[in-house]
């Protein structure tokens, strides 16, 4: 990178908010979907808005693609850089601005940690979107990635939570979307920016909404035979109209790794459903009874009820665990993740079993039962030639077949790098492109994570009008997919 | 005169919306007609497109909790036929039985579930718009969880038709409940209430709406709704009680939680507004309602929901008097980071009051996607904020 802009990015930041060595910069070169590396040009690490403010205006005049960077545990390579382009890096703007607790309201820089929240707002209230990586990923990222978690069930993803943000723009300047009260008149822009994924700026500044801890938490741990007949009582549970804080799934092998690895002392089983119920006592017991009944009269041939904190601190951790154990049982794993509607969960199982058993690989299951989101873990050995492959074709597959039953290839990990050549399976074209002209008001160079989210950019400059084949598709250069 | 166009599917809404595109003419969406009067008047208005024939409930996938429906459906019709399997839409708009679904949508009409079920935004996972040149994009889908590309269901929902045209939308959906129950408790001074108000917001209590009613001439009142089973919602009742000591408790009163559509009733000349405030400035504003009417002539009355979006009416009075005092709550409003908007009122109002307030300075960027997605101001044009 040019020295004189390298000198200008010193000049704001500081010597020590730059990074530019090549060692230093192996640390950025890729997120928590690790197969996909880049190395940046360089890496600045801003203290405050108007330090993020002054760096993008430099990448605007020299036309120099940034991506955002919170605590780089994405995984589908939101964060990945981009050739000749550089990371922003907001692990520095990490300060809790204001705590409200008579509104319900914390105000973060977007380098706060998730727990942090939660922590700050303790005993009284937490911050209810709590991915399983929640004590290391950032706010930031989570505003990006419009992240879920088990809770989200009931109280709705990041996006239910944010309520404004302050954004540097990809020119540099700045603007407020929302803000601390509900309703403000505009366009709900902050609601597209959240899930954006980096694509339409840098979040500096984000009010949160906190919720009231409930009187009551109950967990139920129910083994089943199979995961069909756990996923029955899922169905009986939310047919009986019990919302549940959480139901989390795992399968045989998932429960063996999370054995192997944290010990949680699950039962040896071939389906094993955590149900969360959360409100007041005596609706709780009054609803436990009636999702007792279902487990039961669905198969359940052992339930245990976790009542104290450490009781529930102990049938979560398996589950928290559970992507990081396959480390135990696997040398490698992909972590896959996807949506189908609930009641296709049945046929969505015996055909990942047939497509794993083709493959000749093993996948592990752990779900967000309630809202539908798989995550199949394909296990695989990159030491033995070809397997590599095998394990990424059989885990696109598996996302084909979550499209095909009405899902999505994504409920919570985002498209980055991974999958927007997935995009068009689950998109018609003037689907992306009604998006990308949301894209282009916000970043019409594309200077901002550009190569992410989109199968191929679309020209801002090009005229608005119904989607028209790029000039180098109907020449037969490029194709879509 | 506007003449109205009624299309019967989507791909008759996009050729519509091209030609007219095409033929510079404004076009106007229009659902049920309740709230087209709210906002500014469009500078412009060649073609009344109506939702009327697009009405279906096109899938009620009643295992997986959504439904997939026709911008022109009524919210009644669609709770109907949700209720065949013992499910709802969880939002209370208002004039469910003639307000679509497109246009609560478009106008993003929440009522006091929001408390517990979240606003529009919360439950639309899907929907499919028809942009001013014609493209018929989809958004969304049809599961509860997804982040694959960009939330325009969001940025539709809200947009006062002044975007693209919402032909079709897929929401979440909730159970109906075994049981409700709804506490109405009283006080001459409304103070207190809005103090029970802050303090069951900052308990255990798991209501599913709660709501301030105030006026000049009306004894104030605090409602507070509740779902459940019966042993869950005899305990919380108890709970409520000890809270609500200082206050009275009277029956609620009939159709409790549709008193925000008398606010619409009244004679003229009368202003129907809505403003949001942190939940702690309600009273405030409240107070502010009441010292801003001190004309004999000007009567208000205002329905407040607990997380700070209220509705309130001013009657009476001369539209100075009422721009005066409008001027006066936005203020107050805004002084306190909240947002004072006019959804009804006269021509004469609406022409000396700033409806929708300033948008700070967010106004520039909702320039740009207005003019990426309607770049020629076809649809309901001038009706939005800062002109759109
Ligand atoms: C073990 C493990 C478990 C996980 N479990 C879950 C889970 O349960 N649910 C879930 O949803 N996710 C989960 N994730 C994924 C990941 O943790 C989340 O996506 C998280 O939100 C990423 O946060 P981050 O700070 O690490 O962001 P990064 O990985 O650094 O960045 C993610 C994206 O956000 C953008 N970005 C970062 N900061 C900003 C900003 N300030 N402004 C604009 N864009 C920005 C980046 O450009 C990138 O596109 C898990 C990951 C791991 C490793």
């Amino acid at each position: 990178m040019d020295t004189r802009i390298l000198d200008r990015f010193r000049a704001i930041v500081g010597g020590d908010g730059l990074l530019t060595e090549p060692e230093q910069l192996r640390t950025y070169e890729c997120d928590g979907l690790t197969n996909f590396r880049v190395l940046p040009s360089a890496v600045v690490l801003p203290t405050s808005t108007e330090q993020v403010q002054a760096v993008v205006r430099v990448c605007h005049e020299a036309r120099i693609p940034f991506v955002a960077r919170g605590s780089g545990t994405g995984l589908s390579g939101g964060a990945l850089p981009i050739e000749h382009g550089i990371v922003i890096s907001l692990t520095r703007m990490n300060r809790i601005l204001e705590v409200d607790i008579s509104n319900a309201r914390v105000v973060v820089e977007p380098g706060v940690l998730n727990l942090s929240v939660t922590q700050a707002v303790w005993p009284h209230y937490f911050y209810a979107p709590d991915p399983s990586s929640q004590q290391v990923c950032s706010i930031g990222g989570n505003v990006a990635e419009n992240s879920g978690g088990a809770h989200c069930l009931k109280y709705g993803f990041t996006t239910t939570h944010v309520l404004g943000l302050e954004v540097v723009l990809p020119d540099g300047s700045l603007v407020h979307l929302g803000g601390p009260t509900l309703d403000r008149p505009g366009y709900d822009l902050c609601g597209v920016f959240v899930g954006s994924e980096g694509t339409l700026g840098i979040a500096t500044k984000v009010i949160l909404r906190v919720v009231r801890r409930p009187a009551l938490i109950q967990t139920l741990l129910a083994a089943f035979h199979s995961t069909n007949e756990a996923g029955a009582a899922v169905s009986g549970i939310i047919a009986a109209g019990v919302l549940p804080a959480a139901i989390e799934m795992m399968d045989n092998l998932a429960i063996r790794a999370a054995e192997a690895a944290v010990h949680p002392n699950y039962p040896d089983c071939g389906g094993l459903l955590l149900v969360e119920l959360d409100g007041p006592a005596a609706e709780v017991a009054a609803l436990m009874v009636q999702v007792r009944a279902i487990c039961t009269s669905c198969g359940a041939w052992e339930i245990r009820l976790a009542q104290s904190e450490e009781e529930r601190a102990a049938v979560w951790k398996g589950r928290k665990a559970a992507f990081a154990a396959m480390g135990r049982i696997s040398p490698n794993y992909i972590v896959q993740d996807g949506v189908i509607p609930r009641t296709a969960l049945p046929e969505v199982m015996s055909e990942i079993e047939r497509l794993s058993g083709q493959a000749g690989l093993r996948v592990a299951n752990v779900f967000h039962a309630g809202d539908g989101n798989l995550h199949p873990l394909v296990l695989y050995d990159a030491r033995i030639e070809g397997q590599e492959g095998r394990a990424e074709r059989l885990a696109f597959s598996i996302l084909e077949l979550c499209v095909k039953a009405g899902g999505s290839i994504t409920g919570e990990h985002g498209v980055g790098e991974e999958k927007k050549a997935f995009m068009p399976v689950m998109f018609a074209e003037p689907d992306l492109d009604t998006m990308q002209r949301v894209r282009c008001a916000f970043d019409p160079e594309r200077l901002s994570n550009p190569t992410k989210v989109f199968p191929r950019p679309r020209l801002c400059a090009e005229k608005t009008g119904p989607y028209q084949p790029h000039p180098l598709e109907t020449a037969g250069i490029a194709q879509l997919f | 005169m506007a003449s109205v166009v009624e299309p019967g599917s989507v791909d008759e809404v996009a050729t519509l919306l091209r030609d007219a595109s095409r033929d510079g003419l404004a076009v106007i969406p229009r659902g049920g007609g309740t709230k087209l009067d709210w906002g500014r008047p469009p500078r412009r208005a060649d073609l009344v497109l109506s939702t009327v024939r697009l009405d279906r409930v096109l899938e009620h996938a009643w295992g997986d909790m959504t439904a997939t429906v026709e911008a022109g459906c009524t919210v009644a019709r669609l709770q109907h036929a949700l209720a065949e399997h013992g499910q709802r839409l969880a939002c209370d708009p208002l004039w469910p039985e003639r307000a679509t679904i497109g246009g609560i949508l478009a106008a993003n009409d929440n009522g006091p579930l929001r408390a517990r079920f979240g606003a529009l935004r919360d439950l639309i996972i899907g929907v499919t718009l028809v942009l001013a040149d014609g493209t018929v994009a989809k958004s969304g889908g049809k599961v509860v969880k997804n982040v694959a590309g960009y939330d325009l269901p969001k940025l539709a929902t809200g947009s006062f038709g002044t975007l693209a045209v919402i032909t079709q939308a897929v929401f979440r959906l909730h159970p109906l409940p075994h049981e409700t129950r709804t506490l109405t408790f009283t006080a001459p001074r409304l103070e207190p209430l809005c103090e029970l108000a802050l303090a069951i917001q900052h308990s255990q209590l798991a209501f599913v709406s709660l709501q301030v009613r105030a006026g000049r001439s009306a004894e104030p009142g605090l409602d507070v709704g509740f779902e459940g089973t019966r042993a869950g919602l005899d305990s919380q009742q108890d709970e409520l009680l000890r809270l609500a000591a200082d206050v009275a408790r009277v029956d609620p009163p009939a159709a409790v939680w549709r008193t925000r559509e008398e606010l619409w009733q009244g004679t003229d000349p009368a202003v129907v507004g809505t403003f949001s405030a942190l939940p702690t400035d309600v009273r405030a504003f409240c107070t502010e309602l009441r010292d801003a009417c001190t004309a004999p002539s000007l009567d208000w009355r205002a329905v407040v929901q607990g997380l700070g979006v209220g509705h309130f009416r001013l009657e009476g009075a001369t539209s100075d008097t009422l721009v005066t005092a409008l001027q006066r709550l936005r203020a107050a409003a805004e002084r306190r980071g909240g947002t004072l908007v006019v959804l009804r009122g006269s021509e004469d109002v609406k022409a000396r009051f700033d409806v929708w307030g300033s948008p700070g300075d967010a106004l520039p960027l909702f320039q740009r996607v207005k003019q990426q997605l309607d770049p020629g101001g076809t649809l309901s044009p001038g009706r939005f904020v800062g002109g759109l």
